[in-house]
């Protein structure tokens, strides 16, 4: 079959990296975005990328920075395809450094590598604290020239409403909707990739980006792929309080020597460092979260006795921390109005990443054939808890292993795309445009913002650090409870030009879909892992749940169901951060 | 509640924005009032228009429209006109503005709807001076180029234009009868040429800045630097580059 189109639905890292492999295999794609994609939320990542180079005679190497991931994950994640991943990142830091990242480098002209959490190494490439927003910028301008060539064609400002399924269960093109004209439109494809990130608006406030509902995932979790893992929700330790957000300041902070402490006894107390001697500031951040919260909730010593401790770097010299932090540290003063040069940032546990996400194989296709995923809005590379720099990677990564596949796929379909009904599209479409007709009707007493507010107020107590069987059960009641609200919405926006607002209203449908598996998947799970952490069950329990969750969609709400996970390269062993890594492994 | 608390809840945003329906429509002013909260920006600000969508006079209305995403002055969305200034909403707060506060689209671009504007044509211009660095591929071809940490640090503080268009807005020979592209891309030529393997094309990127809407047609007016919110050496940029274009022109007159 010759004429194979290939259609990605995302341009953040992972979006980014599938649409070039796919245009440099010669196959023509269509990108959608909801933003112009450089403004993709990947731009947020401030720390860097992770990639056993091993520069500074660590001995470091892929299989340690494997054992590393797959450790800090708390043994949930599948094995094989993280250690791919740990075997290419070399090899991507080398490829993100040709494209002109500016990474930060030694006195030698090479790339200079920093600590993150939960390893010993050296093994953090990055440029400046803004790595995300370069390592994106490197892939929009490649793909920039993919387009000059006329193989990419870009539909930004677009909304991914559903999939196009065929009658044999074939994933064959896609519904998506302009968001100025709104103008609802079917597109064919041959294979379609998924990456539209996390999911952080479902908490209300996050450290996420503001277009992060995660709507095209549920939307695809409602058409039957499997949600992955869904409770398996990573908290930050450090984030600046906020009204509209909360602002990340990056755990790279603590890997250039920034400390953690409080005041106990009317002294500095570092707890990190006391409590976990090996690892210290850089404990991984499910249990620097844990020991935040103990600190503040449960001992009461929190700043000022409000829930806040201090990040310190005021004992490292400016002009080190402008070099190598500059764009967080910015953050902090523009926002908070000190700078933390000179004062200790106060700072508080925040939303921060899924590890969980659309089920895929190991060749990142989701159970419905012809349907890709990558990045984070699929769940393959972090297990129970994800590692400070492992994200930019598995999303690059991703998209290497994406690309390939699916034009591989679609090459070996046996009927194009172009071949099938318009009825098909059409009845998908017309479907499509008759839901975002009836938002536009609604005409009850509810704000969906508010709603939205009332969601991520009840997630963040109930569904986040610390979990307890009855607050679920009330949060999956309270959430069916706003299902039935949004269907009291009023439009207050009744435009058919750019309405943001009816937009926004079938995010927060797919948004309560998604808080539901979540909720679901967290009360099931009756054990602590990685970043899940029950006091009822406060152990690991590897005999009932070494195994990932899958959530299949209903209409009466999620069923779960438990696969096996492949532990064939290391044996789970007890994580343990007080002491090293070896001890463990006895 | 105490009366300090009571007092901080009665405070209120006074903000006047100006609206406007879809392209072709007459622009208006619309005032709001919002409960004032410590710390808040103008995002937080449109986002409680959003909750509640009822103007000054107490009228329901359509919540205003507007661009953003990350909300930490990193994706360039929010950029708008703001008392009188283009800057970005995320990072414009309250505490620091003067009431009412005064909301504008940035006009240079098309409007599309309140203060959303088409920017694209900012990324045709990243096409046009080619800001990219052209690599063989994706393959694994080893280790990128050395560079020195010392060039490596003024190049990165390039690399952080976020494509907001400040810049653009406050340039005043960007308008109807010119197509300058601006002063970012200008730097962006210079970023890539700056690059080892981006200097191996650097005459395609001059040959652009030559073309139309090149560099000739910035009328060193400097506002650009003044407002770009990256803190971006533009004027620095636009100087190189007046020289990187005149060594190549002369350089090809006396290859005629
Ligand atoms: C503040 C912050 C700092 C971070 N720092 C680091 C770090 O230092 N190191 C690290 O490894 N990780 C870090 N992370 C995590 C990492 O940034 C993200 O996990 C990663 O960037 C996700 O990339 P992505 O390509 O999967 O998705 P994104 O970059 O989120 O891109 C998603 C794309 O999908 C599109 N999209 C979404 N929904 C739709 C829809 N309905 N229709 C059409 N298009 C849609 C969007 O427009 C966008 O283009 C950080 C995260 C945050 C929040
Ligand atoms: S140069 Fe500055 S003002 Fe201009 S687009 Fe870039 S960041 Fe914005």
């Amino acid at each position: 079959m010759s004429n194979q189109r290939i259609i990605v639905v995302g341009g953040g890292l992972a979006g980014l990296m599938t649409t070039i492999k796919i245009a440099e295999m010669g196959v023509p794609v269509d990108l959608f975005s909801l933003v112009p994609v450089r403004r993709s939320h990947s731009v947020c990542a401030q720390g860097g990328i992770n990639g056993a180079v091993n520069t500074k005679g660590e001995g470091d190497s892929p299989w340690e920075h494997f054992d590393d991931t797959i450790y800090g994950g708390d043994f949930l994640a599948n094995q094989p395809p993280v250690l791919g991943m740990c075997e290419a990142a070399p090899a991507i830091i080398h490829l993100m450094d040709r494209m002109g990242v500016m990474f930060n480098r030694t006195p030698e002209g090479l790339l200079d590598f920093r600590r993150f959490g939960g390893t010993k190494h050296h093994r953090t490439a990055f440029a400046g604290a803004s790595t995300g927003q370069q390592l994106l910028y490197a892939l929009d301008e490649q793909v920039r020239r993919h387009e000059v060539a006329g193989l990419v064609q870009k539909y930004e400002g677009w909304d991914f409403l559903c999939a196009v399924i065929d009658d044999e269960g074939i994933c064959r093109g896609i519904i998506a909707q302009d968001l100025r004209s709104m103008e609802v439109r079917a597109f064919r494809a041959d294979a379609v990739v998924v990456c539209t990130g996390g999911l952080g608006m479902i908490f209300g406030k996050s450290t996420n980006s503001i277009i992060n509902t995660g709507s095209a995932a549920s939307a695809l979790y409602q058409q039957g792929v499997y949600y992955a893992n869904p409770e398996m929700i990573q908290v930050h330790p450090t984030a600046i309080p906020g009204d509209d957000k909360l602002r990340l300041i990056s755990e790279s902070v603590r890997g250039e020597g920034g400390r953690v402490w409080t005041y106990k006894d009317g002294k500095p107390w570092y707890f990190l460092e006391e409590w976990y001697p090996e690892y210290g500031n850089l404990v991984p951040r499910d249990v620097a979260t844990r020991a935040i919260f103990k600190v503040c909730v449960e001992m009461g010593l929190g700043v000022d006795g409000e829930n806040m401790v201090y990040l310190d770097v005021s004992h490292i010299p400016a002009e080190v921390l402008n070099v190598r932090l500059g764009s967080v540290l910015d953050i902090y003063e523009k926002f908070v109005g000190d700078d933390p040069r000179k004062v200790p940032m106060k700072l508080f546990p925040a939303v921060h990443y899924s590890m969980g996400g659309l089920w895929v194989d190991y060749d990142q296709m989701t159970n419905i054939p012809g349907l890709f995923a990558a990045g984070e809005c699929e769940y393959q590379y972090h297990g129970a808890n994800r590692l400070g720099a492992n994200s930019l990677l598995s999303c690059i990564y991703g998209g290497m292993v994406a690309g390939p596949n699916a034009v591989r796929w679609a090459k070996n379909l046996r009927k194009s795309c172009d071949a099938l009904p318009e009825s098909l599209y059409e009845g998908y479409r017309r479907r499509e445009e008759e839901k975002f007709e009836a938002i536009l009707k609604m005409d009850g007493p509810e704000n969906p913002y508010a709603l939205h507010r009332e969601l991520g107020k009840w997630m963040t107590d109930n569904v986040t650090v610390v979990r307890y069987n009855d607050k679920l059960r009330q949060t999956e009641e309270k959430i069916v409870e706003l299902m039935e609200r949004w269907k009291r919405i009023g439009m207050a926006d009744r435009s058919r030009w750019e309405n943001q607002m009816a937009q926004f209203t079938r995010h927060l449908w797919n948004m309560l879909e998604f808080a539901r598996a979540i909720t679901r998947g967290a009360l099931l799970r009756n054990e602590s892992r990685g970043a899940h952490y029950k006091p009822e069950f406060p152990e690991r329990d590897d005999e009932n749940f070494l195994k990932t969750t899958k959530a299949r969609w209903t209409p009466d709400g999620p069923v779960i169901e438990y696969e096996d996970v492949d532990v064939s390269l290391i044996k789970p062993r007890k994580r343990n951060y007080a002491v090293s890594k070896e001890a463990t492994k006895e | 509640m105490s009366a300090e608390r009571a007092a901080v809840a009665e405070r209120t945003v006074h903000l006047i924005v100006e609206r406007q329906d879809g392209p072709d429509a007459e622009p208006y002013e619309e005032e709001f009032e919002v409960p004032y909260r410590p710390g808040m920006n103008v995002i937080a600000c449109l986002m409680e228009i959003q909750r509640n969508p009822v103007n000054k006079a107490g009228k329901p209305v359509a919540p205003v429209v507007w661009e953003c995403n990350c909300l930490e002055e990193v994706c360039g969305a929010c950029m708008m006109v703001i008392n009188g200034k283009p800057r970005q909403a995320c990072s414009a707060l309250v505490d620091k503005l003067e009431q009412p506060i005064r909301l504008q689209p940035a006009r240079t671009f098309p409007v599309i709807r309140d203060l959303v504007v088409d920017r694209s044509r900012m990324f045709e211009a990243l096409k046009k001076v080619k800001a990219w660095i052209p690599i063989d591929g994706t393959y694994d071809l080893g280790p990128g180029p050395r560079m020195a940490e010392r060039d490596r640090q003024w190049a990165y503080e390039l690399s952080r234009c976020f494509t907001c268009g400040a810049c653009v807005e406050a340039c005043p020979n960007v308008n109807e009868r010119t197509s300058f592209m601006g002063a970012f891309a200008i730097s962006q030529a210079r970023l890539f040429n700056a690059h080892p393997t981006g200097a191996m094309h650097r005459e395609e990127r001059l040959e652009a800045l030559m073309g139309e809407g090149g560099i000739h047609e910035c009328g060193n007016a400097q506002n650009c630097v003044e407002v770009c919110p990256k803190g971006i050496p533009l004027t620095t940029s636009i100087a190189e580059m007046n020289r990187q274009v005149t060594y190549y022109a002369m350089g090809a007159w006396l290859r005629r």
